[in-house]
């Protein structure tokens, strides 16, 4: 175990789990996921936040298994590596208006940062501005943690609050097994789905169930985090994290090329809009909100897993942020960014940086 | 003579740059630092290596670890 243990700590450790997921975020692609969307915790958990009526979009509603994968799986490698450290408390209110602004800005260039990588390694040239917001929002980040800026220390708490965000996906799940997809409805029982559009197309379930537990079991073994591998290398010279990604970009492309999945080109990507300015501003927005609450969306779930409790509210943030997105008319469509989305993110820079001033301690 | 750096309840990346902070104005010699995750042991070792400092020992200590790195 122990072995183990070591080897996922290491440069080996981490281009593996990058690679692992490189690959398979295609093949969920291939197996029915939507185009550059094998994997998007962003907008998988907008679609959850569909599912369960938080919003009423319905193009994107479907209870996504990876995410639910991604929690347990991570509970799991947490619990027989005696890693799961049941801990709350820092700033909670703080990680869910992060959370929740992260997602604005992630619906309004349409991708996490894992999304922003595939689509790139799909051929999709407008991810380019994304990444670069992507970058240039967690550069802002750095600059906050360079003056000072923290949200302070969390206290060792209960198991069972730890238990918490793993349980309401353990009940999500079951929630799906009792009310299934059918073909074509958009609804049954208390579920919401969509007849077409991104959230109607899905891998089978057991397939996405399994791939998401296997993601998050490695990916809390390695810390895998986009967000880290730009953070660290920026704020530390630090090419660990970094070096994941790296792997995780270089296969997915090559997996696209493999599987007829590369399409170069700016106009037609699936699931994407041209607005360069905006591509760039939405995520210059996320990146900021996940340097500050320190992990991307997908590390956050993790964490949560782990029993990170302020995690695991940056997770309710960002599916409460997803209904804001979508009721308020901030998310972007291929149309290009939604009536309100342009506002959403001038709003949620502000708050960011107020976070950012008036948190640091020196 | 002997500094602590307490890092217990934060995560990533603050542990590592209370560290580094610490390396910056002993320069040389032996600091503890108290952390309370596997991750942040592993990013404080990782952050003192590159800065060419040893990972002495690594003692668990209550919830966490104790970790003890030095330079000469």
């Amino acid at each position: 175990m122990s072995q183990l243990k070591n080897f996922f700590a290491t440069r080996w450790g981490i281009i593996a789990v990058g690679a692992f997921i490189g690959a398979f975020a295609p093949l969920l692609q291939e197996w029915g996921n939507p185009g550059n969307m094998g994997i998007c915790v962003a907008c998988f958990e907008r679609d959850i936040a569909g599912a369960i009526g938080i919003h009423r979009a319905a193009v994107v509603q479907y209870m996504r298994p990876e995410i639910i994968g991604f929690v347990l799986g991570s509970l799991i490698a947490a619990y027989l590596f005696k890693e799961f450290r049941p801990r709350v408390g820092s700033a909670p209110i703080v990680r869910f208006v992060l959370g929740a602004f992260a997602m604005i800005g992630a619906l309004v260039f349409l991708g996490c940062p894992w999304r922003a990588l595939l689509r790139f390694a799909g051929g999709d040239g407008n991810a380019i501005f994304g990444l670069l917001g992507l970058i240039f929002g967690i550069w802002i980040g750095t600059r906050f943690l360079k003056s000072g800026y923290n949200l302070g220390r969390a206290d060792k708490t209960y198991t069972s609050v730890g238990w918490l965000l793993p349980l309401i996906m353990l009940g999500f799940f079951i929630l799906m097994l009792i009310f299934p997809p059918i073909q074509g409805e958009a609804k049954n029982g208390i579920l919401f789905y969509s007849a077409k559009g991104p959230g109607s197309m899905h891998a089978p379930l057991i397939v996405s169930l399994l791939v998401g537990l296997a993601i998050g079991f490695l990916a809390q073994r390695s810390r895998f985090c986009t967000m880290g591998s730009f953070r660290d290398l920026i704020l530390f010279r630090q090419t660990h994290l970094f070096s994941g990604l790296l792997a995780f970009a270089v296969v997915a492309f090559l997996a696209n090329l493999m599987l007829g999945q590369f399409h170069p080109g700016f106009v037609n990507q699936p699931v994407a809009h041209t607005m360069s300015l905006w591509n760039f501003g939405g995520m210059v927005l996320a990146g900021l909100a996940f340097a500050l609450a320190g992990g991307c969306p997908g590390r956050q779930l993790f964490m949560a897993g782990e029993g990170d409790g302020d995690a695991a509210i940056f997770v309710l943030g960002m599916i409460v942020g997803a209904g804001f997105s979508h009721n308020f008319g901030l998310a972007s469509s291929p149309k290009g960014v939604g009536p309100y989305g342009v506002v959403a993110v001038i709003i949620g820079l502000l708050v960011c940086l107020f976070i950012g001033f008036t948190m640091r301690k020196k | 003579m002997n500094t602590t750096v307490d890092a217990r309840g934060f995560s990533c990346p603050q542990p590592v740059l209370m560290t580094l902070d610490e390396i910056t104005k002993v320069d040389t010699g032996e600091i503890v630092v108290l952390v309370d995750t596997d991750t942040s042991k592993e990013n404080v070792s990782r952050a003192a290596t590159s800065k060419g400092w040893q990972v002495k020992d690594v003692q668990e200590e209550g919830e966490g670890y104790r970790i003890t790195i030095s330079k000469d």
